[in-house]
């Protein structure tokens, strides 16, 4: 049976983090009540321009410079037109013919394999970023035979981010749009949470044999997590591929993705090919962007931007904060990964490491295992975490300095029983009475005991007592 | 003090000492809208808000205080515009009823100098037409259908038949607006020039309508019909009152980015007396197919004006003048359909009772809510957009109007200041006659001296000239530099001034004056 290559593609809107809307002032908020966020511009009352918001620009900018774009110093706004009860004007503002910025690039690293061992690093290819106005959302009752609009969203800004089908499954599509979202979420130029729909990615997707033409593509919409990604292109891929060797075909259509089912349906509503009769934005005149070489001497510098400028004052991104993290602390690769693959989880290694003795490699892994996979067990954020960094350096500290040496016989027992000690110590912790570690050391007598013997009695009896403590402890 | 007094030179001066007060200005100029209401110049009248601000102005002459030149001036807006709290219609079923919630900006301006709104004024429907014919609350007559000097032209009839059925349009589409200023109801009024909208009528109506540049007044709640090329426009009885309006109104807008950054300032108007640096062009193209020979004579005739008081007058030619009209077709269709989209009767205006599904919704909505003019463009301008069709229609047609334009830039460039061309092709059609032909065609023929301005964005102004073999007005027209308002304005005064176009004679003006004419002008030219 000869090979297939799946070819995935991925569109991106990510929803610009402004104040207030791409071409109108009314303000930009989630989960505001319904119609309240709404200019006169926004609901297409007659006479009303758009004016072009700064702030949008600059994200898109600073966006497009991440990802190694070419920022085009004119660009040009467009209508595209369709009608639909969520698109006020009946055509929205977008850029159709020449957009902010084209032909960049982003890397992103995946696990080789599944166990999490080796990192490989890939490039997608950026074929543009493009600013262009959301629409508003539309909910259909159909009991009452009725739709409500709410266009609360309609108007606020977004960035379209076109990445070129240089993926190969879901996998790397997953790790190339969270790589997008770290990036977008450094730059702050969007929040990305795509359970708020501030990120949303549709994904082309197209099967062929090796030497052949790329296959008839489909474009998979409806995504709503990073996981739910992976899943779906995986199983377009897949579904393709049955059809295709059942002699089937492939249709040029819009699927969506049931993630109850896990599986791709045809979207009733994209059936027929739309002609969006593009044409020009005729109240908008071309966008222009300065560097510092085509600055002109006496433009108000509120008035324009400079590309270079902002390009002066972009924050580390993803990529050189990893690199910085393992030159400077000695960890992996694969650890740095994981720091900053969770919010705020670098800054609190990075805090305890600043609070304590204790070696970064060894931190390292209490970060990594204790403290997160707790968190994660119990559904936490870093930040809604019981555990201060304050707390965990202090615990570190009392360990460094009653450590026990590693050449110590029983090896196994011993460790295994201090460890749980320590271990004890966080789960108190973590009951988050706002205890230092020595306290509850204290209190629960787990002070380290010179005498073997003693010890081992007692974490004995305490491992009698409280048998899925160890369990958890055992797998780490 | 006559309603019919320019406000430049007479009524700000009276209002300023007292002889007159804004709320006395205002009532008799209510009362003069109620006894002309015949001419249905008017959609809505505005009299309980305009009597208030009348009251306001008349407290600020008291105090000494008052805003400005415009203070307490009745003033009327065609109903484009939005306007706060005041229904805003475009003559259209799509948006009866309907009352923004803000106000333009040109009409914010105006208020913001004290100046009286006294109505809306009537136009064809979305401004899409020649005649303000095709409108949801009936055509606009011209006033001069009533005048002493019509009525002595026309051909004996019974009395009651001549009142109805003679009587002739104003042009369009700002019809109302004209009709408005024609017939003294107002001292100025706003309208909408995209292919000729203020200067047509303007001539129809013997009053000056000044297209400004493109870009040097807001556009920002005007309703558009063509977003590239509307412009607000401005008519009045003469030409300093116009550019009273202009300084009044131009500059840049936040609100709308189309709108130069340049800082505006005001001018007077010199009172030019040696026109002997100037240079004229008679562009050959405008001698178009069915001008008629009267309104030739007529041209010549400034042209001779021009060249005896020492001015050089040169033919020059338009090349591409031909091809505008089939250019503005597409263009202008294109830019409708896209612009009218948002007419679905969901957030405001007309919405129909069809209530199977949000398509049939909207369908039956934008049948019931558009005329036929309305629809036969949107039709038109979603096909020339279609992807297959966009390169050859559409693109085709900004090439076209980019090459339009540069005639102009080439014969500015070689040394002319303005140019001299006629307004219309005849004087005001009988309405009777006027809608034998459909709007495309009337339109068609109508635009083609007006609209080639509208393409390249430059000011334009008609300026009244004299009495027709009929008894009616016919204007000039004078193109201008980009943004040179006053190079434009200074020739046209002076124009005015040496043809002293006649005062018109109405029964129900005098009525309401029963004074002496003040400004007796009488017909130089014909």
């Amino acid at each position: 049976l000869a090979p297939w290559i799946p070819v995935v593609g991925l569109e991106i809107h990510a929803q610009i983090s402004s104040n207030s809307k791409l071409f109108s002032g009314s303000q930009v908020q989630f989960a505001a009540p319904p119609n309240s966020l709404v200019s006169f511009f926004d609901a297409s009352l007659p006479g009303t321009l758009p004016v072009l918001n700064r702030r949008c620009v600059e994200a898109a900018v600073m966006t497009g410079l991440a990802l190694n774009c070419s920022i085009n110093k004119k660009s040009l706004f467009d209508r595209k037109h369709y009608f639909y009860a969520d698109l006020p004007a009946g055509y929205q503002i977008t850029q159709q013919r020449v957009p902010i910025a084209v032909n960049g690039s982003l890397s992103y690293s995946l696990y080789i394999d599944n166990k999490m061992s080796q990192m490989v690093t890939k490039t997608v290819r950026i074929k543009q970023i493009q600013l262009e106005q959301d629409s508003g959302k539309s909910l259909h009752d159909d009991t009452r035979s009725q739709t409500l609009v709410d266009l609360n969203r309609a108007g606020v800004g977004l960035m379209e981010v076109v990445m070129e089908p240089d993926m190969c499954c879901g996998e790397e599509a997953a790790a190339a749009v969270r790589e997008l979202q770290l990036i977008l979420q450094t730059l702050g130029s969007s929040q990305a949470v795509m359970a708020e729909g501030q990120l949303r990615v549709d994904a082309n997707v197209s099967v062929h044999h090796p030497g052949e033409p790329y296959g008839v593509r489909t474009e998979v919409k409806n995504i709503n997590s990073i996981r739910f990604l992976a899943k779906a292109v995986d199983y377009e891929i897949q579904r393709q591929i049955e059809e295709l060797e059942n002699e089937g075909t492939i249709l040029n259509e819009t699927r969506a993705f049931d993630s109850k089912l896990g599986c791709t349906v045809p979207m009733r509503d994209k059936e027929a090919k739309q002609d969006y009769r593009f044409m020009p934005e005729p109240n908008l005149p071309p966008l222009i962007l300065y560097d510092a070489k085509s600055l002109p001497a006496n433009m108000n510098h509120q008035q324009v931007i400079n590309i270079d400028w902002i390009h002066e004052r972009l924050p580390d991104l993803p990529s050189v904060k990893r690199e910085k993290l393992v030159e400077q602390y000695g960890i992996l690769p694969e650890h740095s990964f994981t720091l900053l693959n969770e919010d705020g989880l670098a800054e609190f290694f990075e805090s305890v490491v600043k609070q304590t003795q204790m070696k970064p490699k060894k931190v390292i892994g209490w970060i990594l295992k204790d403290l997160l996979s707790y968190l994660k067990q119990h559904s936490l954020t870093v930040k809604e975490s019981p555990v201060s960094s304050f707390l965990l350096a202090d615990l570190l500290n009392l360990l460094e300095r009653n450590k026990i040496s590693s050449t110590a016989a029983k090896q196994g027992t011993t460790d295994l029983c201090c460890f749980y000690c320590d271990f004890q110590v966080l789960v108190e912790l973590w009951k988050g009475e706002g205890k230092t570690p020595l306290e509850i050391v204290k209190e629960q007598e787990l002070e380290l005991l010179q005498d073997e013997k003693e010890l081992e009695q007692i974490c004995q009896a305490v491992i009698d007592g409280q048998e899925n403590e160890v369990i958890i402890m055992v797998l780490g | 003090l006559a309603l019919k007094d320019g406000l430049h030179s007479q009524v700000s001066a009276a209002l300023k000492e007292g002889r007159v007060a804004p709320t006395e200005l205002c009532q008799r100029c209510l009362a003069l809208i109620k006894s002309t209401k015949f001419l249905n110049a008017y959609i809505t009248v505005a009299e309980e808000t305009a009597l208030r601000q009348a009251e306001e102005s008349e407290e600020r002459y008291k105090r000494g205080q008052p805003l400005g030149i415009l203070d307490g001036i009745p003033i009327a807006v065609k109903d484009n515009f939005n306007t706060a709290g005041i229904e805003t219609t475009c003559a259209s079923n799509m948006l009866k009823g309907y009352i923004s919630p803000y106000n333009a900006t040109v009409v914010q301006k105006l208020l913001d100098q004290g100046a009286v709104l006294l109505g809306k004024t009537n136009l064809d429907e979305f401004a899409m037409g020649s005649g303000s014919t095709d409108g949801v609350f009936g055509p606009v007559r011209n006033p001069w259908s009533y005048s002493k000097q019509y009525k002595e032209k026309s051909a004996p009839k019974s009395h009651s038949e001549n009142k109805e059925s003679n009587w002739v349009i104003t042009g369009g589409s700002s019809g109302g607006s004209a009709a408005a200023v024609s017939s003294f109801t107002c001292f100025a009024a706003l309208g909408s020039d995209t292919g000729g909208s203020t200067r047509n009528p303007a001539a129809h109506c013997g009053v000056v309508g000044l297209k400004p540049t493109y870009g040097l007044i807001s556009r920002h709640g005007l309703i558009p019909l063509v977003n590239s090329m509307d412009v607000p426009g401005i008519l009045t009885r003469c030409v300093d009152d116009a550019a009273v309006l202009l300084g009044s109104l131009a500059g840049h807008d936040p609100k709308d980015s189309t709108t130069i950054q340049d800082d505006f300032r005001p001018f007077e108007l010199p009172n030019l007396t040696d026109v002997s640096k100037l240079s004229i062009g008679i562009p050959k193209e405008y001698h178009a197919p069915g001008l008629s020979s009267e309104i030739l004579s007529l041209w010549s005739k400034a042209a001779d004006l021009f060249k005896k008081a020492g001015a050089k007058v040169v033919e020059v030619s338009l090349p591409h003048t031909r091809y505008s009209i089939v250019c503005y077709h597409v263009l202008c269709t294109a830019e409708v359909a896209s612009n009218m989209a948002r007419f679905d009767g969901l957030e405001y205006g007309h919405r129909s009772d069809m209530k199977e599904s949000t398509e049939s919704m909207y369908a039956a909505t934008r049948r019931e809510g558009f005329n036929d003019v309305v629809r036969g463009r949107i039709l038109s301008g979603n096909y020339f957009l279609l992807k297959q069709n966009y390169e050859k229609y559409f693109v085709k047609a900004q090439k076209v109007r980019r090459l339009i334009a540069n005639d102009f830039v080439k014969v500015f460039s070689s040394g002319i200041d303005i140019l001299l061309t006629p307004t219309t092709l005849s004087d005001a059609a009988p309405y009777t006659e006027f809608i034998q032909e459909d709007n495309r065609t009337r339109s068609a023929q109508d635009d083609i001296l007006t609209q080639a301005a509208n393409m390249a964005g430059l000011p334009a102004i008609n300026v009244p000239t004299a009495l027709s073999e009929r008894g009616l007005p016919v204007g000039l027209q004078f193109i201008g530099r980009s943004f040179q308002e006053k190079q434009l304005l200074t020739v046209a005064k002076w124009f005015e001034k040496q043809v002293k176009f006649p005062m018109i004679q109405l029964e129900e003006v005098k009525r309401h004056d029963n004074g002496v004419f003040q400004h007796q002008k009488s017909a130089s030219f014909s």
